[in-house]
């Protein structure tokens, strides 16, 4: 396929060490996968728009002598930048952040396996009843790639969760159901059927003919 | 009216205002702020001015004087004498000039500031442009327009080293230089007077009180910067403040002041008002400007600044009520003359709200550099009920204490910070020897935890988990551990949120672990 | 009921999501509270999804979506009036009306708030009832104030 516009400038940046090709206004995340270098992530999904909520992908980047930890999803990439994607820092950080998600779902497959890379203790605090980490997959993929928007965010801070819209969700969620498969602790699916329970038992579109 | 056209016009307007006023003629101003409003100076205004009717005495209600804890607050001039916790029933006596009132430079409050930005309160009515113009309002944008061009402007404000008074200090002039040179095709000034931190009552007072002096600010650095279209964010809680803004910006339209072709010059700007409807995060510069555009109040998470892309992707430069009522002072005085007040980094004067344990709560104003044991003491009066002052905390939810040893730290930016209680808007909280310092940093996670967005894991989860831990410890529940999972969960916030509040979300709590750690172990059972 | 005003207010802004906000705002004076109903009207008549709506009404503490009672008892709870006792003034206020920060009794007399600084601390600890600041209150001044509203 011809390119329409002018080829996009190619960026070397140093990542664990390694050099690392990659194009203006890719992610530092982008380029480490490219590069087959591994970052966790839990909100990230590659259809999706960067959000930058679980802060797992957090790395230690240096530009011009200056040392910060900023996000790689949304972090772009630059000209000589330099990146850890581990050091005692970064790796503190993602212990924490496990160990805070781990309070609300303790037995998630996902969150084990990075709990064990990092040595988080799924016990270190205590436990919170809703077992959702708002990673947001489920949301912004019923909104961005389905246009539906038939699971939202209600309320802020602390209190902040997912709800199926009932107006919509009798609607649209029995034919698709997409959103299951993409959340990492379950916790999508019980939301719907605990909401069609509710809201519109046996009132799903697939029921009528 | 009919629209100002020329500097020579304003001029004018302002002589003739000026000559149809009789400065000897006795004025009584009441104040009108968020203290004396509530404890019903409304209803010493009627008694006043029922008497006043009977004789040639103007009665105007104004914005808030400063020194609250003595409200309702009355001032007369010419004199400026002042009389406290005034009743209806003392009315005739302040009429009649018989009641026995201070000279307001012989209040201990008043005496020992400097009231660059807030002393023209008890002499303006708000609601009434004219008395802006009389103390020579709009001569600063006249001279921003006519006789300077905006670079010049940009670099008084530089050189005046104005840091802005929202909470990070950060350089205004710096900020504005980023948002004219970005390029774009439009760009945009901000008010932000959303001021939702407990404590902080500074710009509310300044805001309601001057409308006009922070709307020429933001004027002036429009056209600096290159911006025709502004937004003022603020609370819709408090109904004097709408009112009085948005009379602000009808009058100063209608006076050519606003709008297009200002005074005449070719220069257009128009000015908008958002409200905020209640949570503190929305003050958050990239969450208001999410909440401007008609989204969610969540910061936005992107590396680039707001001064580069912020309301609708164009570069949008967010200042303070405080940081733009200055402009106009330093465009007719003079960057040099700014400069001179203050200290080395920090320069200009600061207004302080005092508020907890101290004798007068109120807004003061004082220069950079004053030595806190001068607010505390010789301005706020000391400690209530004489009791021993234990520690100090600027800044709120997102601020951080100090002890009383430190007292004699100079009100600095960089000072301050350095202490881990950074000035942040200026809210100064007292407390005294009964305050338990762990009972402070659970309420003010407590706080933030009903406040933030909830979007990103290490402020959601992490405030959550801090609070959880402080509540059972102010509960007598302390466990081994606690100190180091309090120590990490404030690392990682402070590290890995999102936004600013996240970022700051822990401070209090830092600090508290810096200076009174004794208080947090005695909640530990032994060997903890 | 007021349905009519209601819409009227999405009339002005049919059509323009950005005005989510301020309609929110304009019914939740016109009627105190934002019924399920009209978020749903809202949603259709600003071309916003319920979702969104529904998110925007549940962020900000103004919004209400439930009936408020007759008189809004706002306990203050900044930073000066904490330091100053509102703990012990917003449990006696609990106490005596046996409600928790943002319910509404059963005969729609008291709705309870706490929350955000008005900025006169010089007052506190205050409370305040539809809008009516009471000043310098202790736990035992509570009971005189409340009978004042019926």
């Amino acid at each position: 396929m011809k390119r329409e516009s002018p080829p996009v400038a190619e960026i070397v940046l140093q990542i664990d060490g390694k050099a690392v090709k990659a194009t203006e206004g890719m992610t530092v995340l982008q380029a480490a996968s490219s590069a087959t270098i591994s970052i966790p992530t839990l909100c990230h999904h590659e259809k999706l728009e960067p959000y930058g909520a679980c802060r797992l992908c957090m790395v230690e980047v240096e530009a011009r002598g200056r040392k910060s930890y900023v996000v790689s999803c949304l972090y772009p990439v630059a000209r000589d930048l330099i990146v850890r994607t581990r050091s005692d820092k970064v790796d503190k950080i993602r212990r924490v952040i496990l160990e805070e998600l781990l309070a609300h779902a303790p037995h998630s497959p996902e969150l084990m396996r990075l709990a064990q890379e990092y040595g988080a203790d799924k016990d270190r605090f205590e436990k919170e009843s809703s077992f959702c980490i708002l990673c947001g997959l489920c949301v912004r993929y019923c909104a961005e790639i389905k246009g539906k928007n038939a699971v939202g965010f209600v309320d802020h801070g602390a209190r902040r969760k997912i709800r199926f819209v009932p107006e919509i969700a009798s609607n649209e969620c029995w034919d698709c159901q997409e959103c299951f498969a993409l959340c990492p602790t379950s916790f999508a699916q019980a939301a719907y059927f605990l909401t069609e329970a509710l809201a519109f038992p046996g009132r799903r579109k697939a029921w009528t003919p | 009216m009919a629209k100002l056209r020329s500097a020579a016009g304003l001029e004018t307007l302002r002589a003739d205002i000026v000559s149809r006023r009789d400065p000897g003629k006795r004025c009584i101003a009441v104040c009108a702020g968020a203290g004396c409003d509530a404890a019903c100076s409304a209803a010493v205004v009627d008694a006043l001015r029922e008497e006043a009717a009977k004789k040639s005495i103007d009665v105007k209600v104004t914005g808030c004087h400063g020194l609250c804890e003595k409200g309702p607050n009355v001032v007369v001039t010419p004199g400026e004498l002042c009389y406290f916790g005034v009743r209806p029933e003392d009315a005739p006596g302040i009429v009649a000039g018989t009641a026995k009132g201070v000279r307001m430079d012989e209040v201990p409050f008043y005496k020992h500031q400097m009231r660059l930005l807030i002393g023209d309160n008890p002499r303006i009515d708000p609601t009434r442009i004219e008395d802006y113009l009389a103390l020579g309002g709009y001569a600063a944008l006249s001279k921003a327009l006519f006789q300077m061009t905006p670079d010049q402007v940009l670099d008084q404000v530089k050189k005046a080293n104005l840091r802005g008074r929202g909470g990070g200090g950060f350089p205004a002039g710096l900020k504005w230089e980023t948002a004219k040179n970005a390029p774009a095709d439009e760009r945009y000034v901000i008010v932000n007077g959303h001021e939702g931190e407990p404590g902080a009552f500074m710009d509310r007072a300044l805001f309601t009180g001057n409308p006009h002096k922070v709307l020429e600010g933001l004027i002036i650095g429009a056209h600096a910067i290159g911006a025709h279209r502004g937004f003022i964010y603020t609370r819709h809680d408090s109904p004097k403040l709408i009112e009085h803004i948005e009379t602000a910006l009808a009058q100063a339209e209608a006076y050519g002041l606003l709008g297009e072709n200002i005074l005449g010059s070719g220069f257009d700007f128009e000015v908008e008002v958002h409200f905020d409807v209640g949570i503190f995060v929305s003050g958050e510069s990239s969450a208001l400007m999410r909440s401007i555009e008609g989204n969610p109040p969540e910061p936005r998470p992107k590396y680039v600044r707001t001064s580069v892309s912020g309301i609708w992707e164009k570069p949008s430069n967010l200042n303070n009520v405080e940081t733009w009522a200055n402009v106009s002072q330093i465009i007719s005085r003079g960057a040099d003359w700014y400069a001179s007040i203050g200290t080395e980094g920090s320069k200009g004067t600061k207004l302080v709200s005092l508020s907890g344990h101290v004798v007068n709560s109120g807004v003061a104003e004082v220069p950079m550099g004053t030595p806190l044991r001068t607010i505390v003491h010789d301005i706020g009066g000391g400690v209530a009920d004489a009791k021993p002052l234990k520690a100090l905390h600027f800044g709120g939810p997102m601020g951080g204490s100090i002890p009383e040893r430190l007292i004699d730290t100079p009100l600095d930016f960089d000072a301050l910070a350095a202490l881990g209680a950074p000035i942040g808007a200026g809210g100064l909280l007292v407390m005294d020897d009964g305050t338990d310092m762990v009972d402070m940093a659970r309420y003010f996670l407590e706080f933030l935890t009903h406040e933030s967005c909830g979007k990103c894991v290490p402020c959601r989860e992490g405030l959550l988990q801090m609070l959880k831990i402080l509540t059972s410890m102010t509960n007598g529940k302390g466990r081994n551990g606690d100190i180091a999972r309090l120590e990490d969960l404030a690392e990682v916030t402070g590290m890995a949120c999102l936004c600013a509040l996240g970022k700051t979300a822990s401070d209090p709590l830092r600090s508290m672990l810096r200076h009174f750690k004794d208080e947090y172990e005695a909640r530990i059972p032994a060997g903890g | 009921m007021c349905s009519d005003k209601i819409d009227q207010i999405l009339a002005r802004h049919r059509g323009k999501p950005g005005a989510l906000i301020r309609v929110l705002i304009e019914i939740q004076h016109e009627k105190r509270w934002l019924p399920k109903e009209a978020l749903a009207k809202v949603a259709q008549a600003l071309e916003v999804p319920l979702s969104r709506v529904t998110q925007i009404a549940t962020f900000y503490k103004t919004f209400s979506l439930k009936p408020k009672g007759r008189h809004e008892v706002h306990v203050c709870t900044g930073s000066s009036c904490h330091v100053r006792g509102a703990a012990r003034l917003l449990a006696e206020v609990q106490r005596m009306t046996g409600l928790k920060p943002g319910e509404t009794d059963s005969e729609s007399r008291f709705s309870l708030e706490t929350g955000s600084c008005l900025g006169s601390c010089s007052l506190g600890p205050e409370i305040i009832v539809d809008g009516t600041h009471h000043a310098r209150m202790t736990p035992a001044k509570v009971e005189g104030v409340l009978k004042r509203y019926s």
